[in-house]
């Protein structure tokens, strides 16, 4: 049976299973609409946090990207994990004693006012759309790639799929296809690495292959030898100040990210918020720590099979072939000695070999069967599905919740309120199909601005909203302000208008860590010189520092 | 539980957390950052520790600091009868 046809297969059953699941998490609730009625026990809660964090670009592109930065690649590994202990314990357990929906809502009620609400919708609108138009890209190259559709039909057919179980099953039916969706993810991307890890090693586990094999050490040799710095030698691509701004930024841009915040709000109680988070990063851990085994095995892989080879050679490799055909591995023979030659320098280098690569030619690469290659192709339709679906879910959470209910219309009926939300889920997947077919040019851009806005704006008036009661409203509002602006200024400018980064060469992916301590500073001294917060907030806040008495989020209206 | 026992009850949260942030930064901006370089003269298995710690090690702590926050807390929480 050829790649194509089990690819069709496996895609076409996963998508059934998909439906399926929304079919049967239909909900009639706005309970059950934005919070899944709060029911989900800790390990679902986990892997579906798990499947709606790691996005395509977790599963396709991140192994690929440290495979080209070596040890500066970590900066995405300890980044995008470290961000689950700030949620864990300074976070989580909290919001979900508050009990209500949405982030904008923890804002709005805690700084009493519906500026602040008004300024984290605007946060949170932009962070999520900026976030779901690279997933649904990522859903039409996937298509593209493995099955020949043209993408734009590929991103109508993830639409609809996602259209189906987010409107009639709202978070209810995300959380349940995501915990499928976490297990397809998962096994697609460790069988390859497995598989990889067996085969140069002699060991099928990743991690310890990586860890106890030479491989590390013989990849160091050959990069050196071809002229590169040593893979594990560190700041070879950025400097020391700026790996620690990115890796601070992504960590608490991640703690700060409305879709993922969300679904601590789906638990039963604050304990299953605990465990659930733990269960969560336990759950991106096997993925995060299969990535960089999986990306020095690849590239160590791909040197010593292309390097130095004949053409002829290299024209008996069939993977080599077919992945020049998608134009994501190119040769050139420059000096024209017969021979394909790989180097540091752009002049003289005569392999051009695409990141994304990495995952999606590692079965190939090491001669897996066939249904191996579809079970990739489904893991990362999974990854951005999942992805999508919570990121649709804020974006309409945030007009049909918190404008429209919250602001507008705070006498609507609950009929009303699902009835809107459907509506806007309906919305949100058109809007995010739209700009899967018609990419802006900058999406690839602007992916900093989700973290370091994220970072900016969120992370520090939650934390202080908890563990500060001093911490009011003008504070907040201030503090979230210049935080974003400054953000975006520093980004814009660096990014697209070609100022130099003058904060210490620090860049535009990392400044959000500055961005969050303007915003804690800014917070802190306005509150202290603007009048305290009203008793009733105070004892709110008293409130949620406790578990006990948790009332089901109905009462607490 | 009343006022004072409630502070307690949030004095002990707080203290555990700061010792498990204190672990959380020491392993990955410390070791996996600032101190990678020295680190690296040192081997575990066959890599550079300062690289395996920031590619495998401050993940694994990563995951174990969630789980000991929430075994605490069940701790706690029995402590100050919030939960049987």
């Amino acid at each position: 049976m050829s790649v194509e046809l089990w690819t069709i297969g496996f895609v076409a059953l996963t998508f059934a299973l998909y439906l399926y699941i929304g079919w049967l998490s239909r909900v009639r609730d706005s309970s059950g609409f934005y919070v899944a009625g709060q029911g989900v026990p800790p390990i679902a809660n986990g892997a579906a946090t798990a499947a709606d964090w790691m996005s395509a670009a977790s599963f396709i592109s991140m192994a690929g990207l440290i495979s080209f930065l070596g040890y500066d690649g970590s900066i995405y590994l300890m980044g995008w994990t470290g961000g689950y202990v700030l949620l864990a314990l300074l976070l989580a357990p909290y919001l979900r004693k508050f009990g209500k929906y949405t982030v904008p809502d923890f804002v709005g009620d805690r700084y009493y006012s519906n500026v602040a609400r008004l300024v984290a919708v605007v946060a949170a609108l932009f962070v999520s759309l900026t976030y779901v138009a690279g997933q649904m890209r990522g859903v039409g190259i996937v298509f593209s790639r493995f099955l020949q559709v043209d993408i734009a039909t590929g991103v109508i057919i993830g639409m609809v799929i996602v259209a189906f179980f987010s409107v009639l099953g709202g978070m209810k039916g995300i959380t349940w296809t995501q915990v499928a969706q976490y297990v397809i993810l998962i096994v697609a991307f460790l069988i390859p690495a497995s598989a990889i890890a067996l085969l140069l090693t002699g060991n099928p586990i990743p991690q310890l292959a990586f860890t106890f094999s030479d491989i590390v050490a013989n990849l160091n040799q050959v990069q050196l030898d071809l002229g590169f710095q040593e893979y594990t030698q560190p700041f070879a691509n950025k400097s020391q100040l700026d790996v620690l701004f990115i890796t601070i930024a992504l960590m608490v841009g991640t703690a700060g990210l409305p879709h993922v915040i969300v679904r601590f709000y789906t638990v039963p109680d604050v304990r299953a918020a605990r465990y659930s988070a733990g269960w969560a990063l336990l759950f991106i851990a096997l993925l995060y720590t299969s990535a960089p085994a999986l990306a020095t095995f690849a590239r160590y892989n791909l040197i010593n099979s292309l390097h130095n080879q004949t053409i002829e050679e290299v024209r008996q490799l069939d993977w080599a072939n077919k992945w020049e055909r998608t134009k994501l591995l190119a040769f050139d023979d420059r000096n024209n000695n017969g021979r394909f030659e790989l180097t540091p320098d752009s002049a003289t280098n005569e392999i051009t070999i695409d990141p994304d690569i990495i995952v999606l030619s590692t079965p190939e690469v090491a001669n897996l069967a066939p249904w191996v290659i579809a079970i990739v192709a489904a893991g990362g339709l999974a990854a951005a599905l999942s992805t999508a679906s919570g990121l649709l879910l804020v974006i309409s959470s945030s007009v049909a919740h918190d404008i429209y209910y919250r602001i507008l219309k705070p006498d609507a009926t609950e009929t009303q309120r699902v009835f809107v939300g459907r509506i806007m889920v309906g919305l949100a997947v058109a809007l995010a199909g739209y700009f899967g077919i018609n990419p802006p040019g900058f999406v690839a851009q602007v992916v900093a601005f989700a973290f370091g806005l994220a970072a900016a704006s969120f992370f520090p008036v939650i934390i202080l909203g908890i563990f500060d009661k001093r911490t009011n409203r003008e504070g907040a509002i201030a503090g979230m302000v210049t935080g974003l602006l400054f953000t975006i200024f520093y980004i814009v400018g660096v990014k697209f208008s070609g100022m130099t980064p003058w904060f210490f060469g620090v860049s535009a992916e990392g400044i959000g860590t500055l961005g969050m301590i303007i915003n804690f500073i800014v917070t802190i001294v306005v509150s202290r010189l603007t009048p305290p917060p009203p008793l009733a907030v105070q004892e709110m806040v008293e409130d949620l520092r406790s578990p006990a008495g948790e009332l089901p989020p109905e009462a607490v209206h | 539980m009343d006022k004072n026992q409630s502070q307690a009850y949030w004095r002990a949260n707080k203290a555990l957390i700061r010792n498990l942030l204190i672990v959380w930064a020491l392993v990955s901006l410390i070791f996996s950052i600032l101190l990678v370089e020295p680190l690296n003269a040192i081997q575990l298995g066959r890599v550079p520790l300062g690289f395996w710690m920031a590619q495998q090690g401050s993940i694994l702590t990563f995951v174990v600091l969630i789980f000991i926050y929430a075994v605490q807390m069940d701790r706690l929480d029995r402590k100050y009868g919030i939960r049987k």
